[in-house]
């Protein structure tokens, strides 16, 4: 019965619902911010159906070139701390007992629901002058008084790395615990230090899974809409910002889908230029 | 690595994970309407007000509204799919497999953006129905992959089995396969269900003056003053998803629902 061929109308019947469901509600919108995109924009109102690219040629301002670069720099940036710190994390959650894994994961899952307005508002606490870590250091005596951290580029990216470590290491989680135990055993067998095992082995065999995690976690960053908007100053917005702000604050439908279109198939190429990056690493080392 | 050096590290992490949430707990505890930590006296004022003020119960419930129906509905898309999927091994399926996945995988503005130039155009934009629509399609991806891997771990002898002793599919689906599958569609259930709470851009964009939900109001407050309701709220979520994760680790397979092969082993 598994694995056979579909056979008859009947058949199909169970996926008739999912279809209809994701081509009415997913491939429908979709198509239809394209179309927006070379539709003409009415000042003042809204948009008339129409074939042009003056959208596209609108998109070429000096703020949205520094808003895009800006946008991947901060994902690029955020995605190779949460990739540095997930992979040696993740790989000691892995090792650990069954139990421990559990609390460990239900906690990561926990921040990991959490929205983005709630992980900016616990920064922007947390780096406070009046509820934040400088408190702390001037209770200790470390500082002469208490002082705001936010808004500011340092604090931005304490606000995107803690919204995506969490899934960082839920990516890094399958390859690592089904990584082998008896690879880095035989290392140090061989008298590979603890440090060098990992480096090399762990490492070394999993330099796929690295760059994968790193690809979903840069366009996982690349979404951040209201941190900038919390913890940043306005140089700080990202282009998700900028979107928003054209799409609904201008009313401005047709740049407003440009850009998210220009905006997909830049984060389409990096995301393919990464992968094949990362397949000739292994063809080298194989 | 040496043991102390990754306890450390371990240590550090957990110390920045749980920072914010601890800072969070702190302010929502404060007396006064300020936000200070350590909090100026004791009290829990700001957890009533959160059940008791309509400008925050009317977004609660909003939120729970969405959430609740939200989910069930990608359910709804993802298991027919799944079981499709699983069964017949065929491109079209698989094709529409990775369409279900796709929401989840661009940057969500260029999703809610193509969600608001449809409800515009149909006519529905402002309604919950846009917001719990949007939400469904846009977390199907959830019970999606955890159904899937539900049907994986089906053993195909146990449904020869029954095939064997005279059932047919519909008897086979209801007594061999669906009670398999059930506690991944319970915990896919449950991630659609969080993450539905504390999704911002879909519902701004989709209904975000008119559907007001928990992450609109909180972001409101954020920029029209500052009140440690919004810190007591934030607890209130932390603890939900803490609660419904705790119970699919008590009593689900976490570590094999998150992807790890044999969890026995280790």
């Amino acid at each position: 019965m598994i694995g056979e061929k579909p056979k008859g109308i009947r058949a199909h019947l169970t996926l008739v619902y999912p279809a209809l469901m994701l081509g009415i509600f997913f491939i429908v919108p979709f198509g239809l911010m394209a179309a927006v995109s070379f539709f003409h924009r009415q000042p003042g109102g809204f948009y008339i159906p129409g074939f042009e690219l003056a959208n596209y040629k609108n998109l070429y301002t000096v703020l949205f070139g520094r808003t895009l670069l800006f946008s991947l720099f901060v994902a690029g940036l955020s995605a190779a701390i949460c990739v540095s710190i997930g992979f040696p994390f993740t790989f000691f959650i892995t090792r650990m007992k069954r139990r421990a894994q559990v609390v460990w994961l239900v906690l990561l899952m926990s921040v990991l629901s959490l929205s983005e307005v709630i992980v900016g508002f616990a920064w922007s606490l947390l780096l406070s002058r009046t509820a934040g870590l400088s408190n702390l250091f001037v209770w200790f005596g470390l500082m002469e008084r208490s002082v705001a951290w936010y808004p500011g580029f340092v604090a931005l990216l304490f606000g995107i790395c803690y919204l995506a470590f969490p899934y960082t290491v839920l990516v890094l989680y399958p390859p690592l615990s089904r990584l082998d135990p008896a690879l880095p055993e035989a290392a140090q067998t061989l008298g590979a230090s603890p440090m060098r095992t990992f480096f090399t082995v762990v490492v070394g065999s999993l330099r796929n899974a690295i760059v994968a995690a790193f690809v979903m976690v840069f366009v996982f960053t690349l979404g951040a809409y209201l941190l900038p908007q919390i913890l940043g100053r306005p140089r700080h917005w990202t282009l998700s910002v900028l979107i928003t702000d054209a799409a609904i604050y201008q009313t401005n439908m047709p740049l407003a889908a440009a850009m998210a279109i220009f905006f997909m198939f830049v984060s389409l190429v990096l995301v393919a230029l990464t992968m094949i990056i990362g397949k000739g690493k292994k063809i080298k080392t194989v | 690595m040496s043991k102390t050096l990754r306890n450390i590290f371990l240590g550090l992490v957990l110390f920045l994970l749980s920072g914010p949430l601890v800072v969070v707990s702190g302010v929502s505890l404060n007396a006064k309407k300020r936000l200070f930590f350590p909090p100026e006296g004791l009290s829990l004022r700001w957890y009533v007000e959160l059940l008791t003020e309509n400008s925050w119960l009317i977004p609660v419930k909003n939120s729970l509204t969405i959430a609740f129906t939200s989910s069930l509905l990608a359910l709804s898309i993802a298991l027919p799919l799944a079981y499709f999927l699983w069964r017949y091994r065929v491109f079209y399926a698989r094709a529409l497999f990775t369409l279900g996945i796709s929401p989840f995988i661009l940057p969500p503005v260029i999703t809610a953006l193509g969600f608001l130039s449809f409800w515009v155009t149909v006519g529905l934009y402002g309604m919950m129905i846009a917001t719990i629509i949007s939400h469904a399609i846009f977390f199907v991806t959830l019970p999606l992959v955890t159904i899937s891997l539900g049907f994986e771990s089906i053993d195909h002898e146990i449904v020869e089995a029954a095939e064997t002793m005279g059932a047919n599919s519909r008897t086979v689906f209801g007594t061999v396969i669906f009670p398999m599958v059930r506690p991944y569609m319970i915990s896919g259930y449950a991630f659609a269900f969080v993450l539905s709470l504390n999704e911002y851009i879909v519902a701004y964009m989709v209904a975000g003056f008119t559907v007001e939900t928990l992450p609109i109001k909180i972001f409101n407050s954020l920029r029209y003053g500052y009140t440690p309701v919004m810190a007591s709220v934030t607890v209130v979520f932390v603890l939900l998803a803490a609660l419904i994760f705790g119970l699919i680790g008590r009593f689900g397979d976490l570590p094999k629902l998150l992807g790890a092969l044999n969890p026995e082993d280790q």
